[in-house]
């Protein structure tokens, strides 16, 4: 546990390190849900740096699974269905509710930003909730 | 030039913080936003080391004239809580506790090659395109601009 505890305060150390890189070289908030949008949305122009952000994680992926293929696994206790429906709602409620874990959660969360505190409330409340209520079915049914 | 090779860069960056913290492993994201049974609360302090770094140097970065690459800084200024904003939040949640997945951890795993991330990607674009879409259907009938 505590191992687990030292990875996750330094992997986040590097993703604010991230976020703080390319909000002082590139001038951009660090929001996934937010560069993914703007690059499929027909209407932005500015896409050759949201293609080159995404280019960045598909190469650091890529390096993850060669050099530490165990950090990357999905989920064992989902059905297909049920990931295909997870992803839809991703999708579409990252883009309504205006950002995800990073945007809100990170940058958002930075800047005291209200819309953002209570984003992140939400959806860290309906995902326990979600996974809760899962996880109390798991091992509720032999 | 500069501008890509610097947010090239940054998401590399975040991918790798991304590893380290656990985040692409869907069973301990799972593990942790399932507080019942054996619950992992280590990936909670992903956002404490991310904040904590980004406060610091968010501070210093916001008080230059503008970014070193780029004319101006893009930072959000609303401060309206929309019915749109707690909707939008609470589905992303419920998609997040179903699969375990958040739309960065989602993009580096699928470099794994494995059939959930597939379709996660392949529905997560779908549910972007297909909102992106009705929005322009609700502008263009409203006869307005109501970008967010």
């Amino acid at each position: 546990m505590l191992i687990s505890i030292g990875m996750a305060l330094l992997g986040g150390a590097i993703i604010g390190m991230a976020a703080s890189v390319l909000l002082y070289l590139v001038g951009r908030v660090c929001g996934i849900s937010g560069i993914v949008g703007g690059l499929i949305a027909p209407t932005t122009s500015d896409k050759a740096w949201r293609m080159a952000f995404i280019a960045g994680l598909l190469l650091g992926g890529v390096i993850l699974v060669w050099i530490a293929p165990a950090s990357i696994q999905s989920p064992i206790d989902r059905s297909l269905a049920v990931v295909a429906l997870a992803g839809f709602f991703v999708g579409t409620g990252t883009l309504m509710g205006g950002g995800c874990t990073s945007g809100h959660g990170v940058c958002g969360l930075t800047r005291f930003s209200i819309r953002s505190v209570i984003a992140t409330l939400m959806f860290m409340a309906t995902g326990a909730l979600t996974a809760s209520i899962i996880g109390w079915i798991h091992r509720s049914t032999p | 030039m500069r501008i890509v090779i610097s947010s090239f860069v940054a998401g590399l960056l975040f991918a790798l913080g991304l590893g380290i913290a656990g985040m692409l492993n869907a069973n301990k994201v799972i593990g942790f936003l399932d507080i019942g049974g054996d619950w992992d609360p280590s990936l909670g302090f992903v956002v404490v080391g991310a904040i904590t770094v980004h406060s610091v140097l968010y501070r210093y970065i916001i008080r230059q004239r503008s970014p070193i690459f780029a004319p101006r800084f893009h930072i959000p200024t609303r401060r309206d809580v929309t019915p749109r904003l707690l909707m939008g939040s609470a589905l992303f949640g419920i998609g997040w506790g179903l699969a375990g997945y958040c739309p960065g951890p989602s993009i580096v795993a699928v470099t794994s090659g494995t059939m959930p991330t597939i379709v996660f990607n392949g529905t997560m674009l779908l549910g972007m395109i297909m909102f992106q879409w009705l929005e322009r259907l609700h502008v263009l009938r409203r006869g307005r601009e109501d970008k967010c």
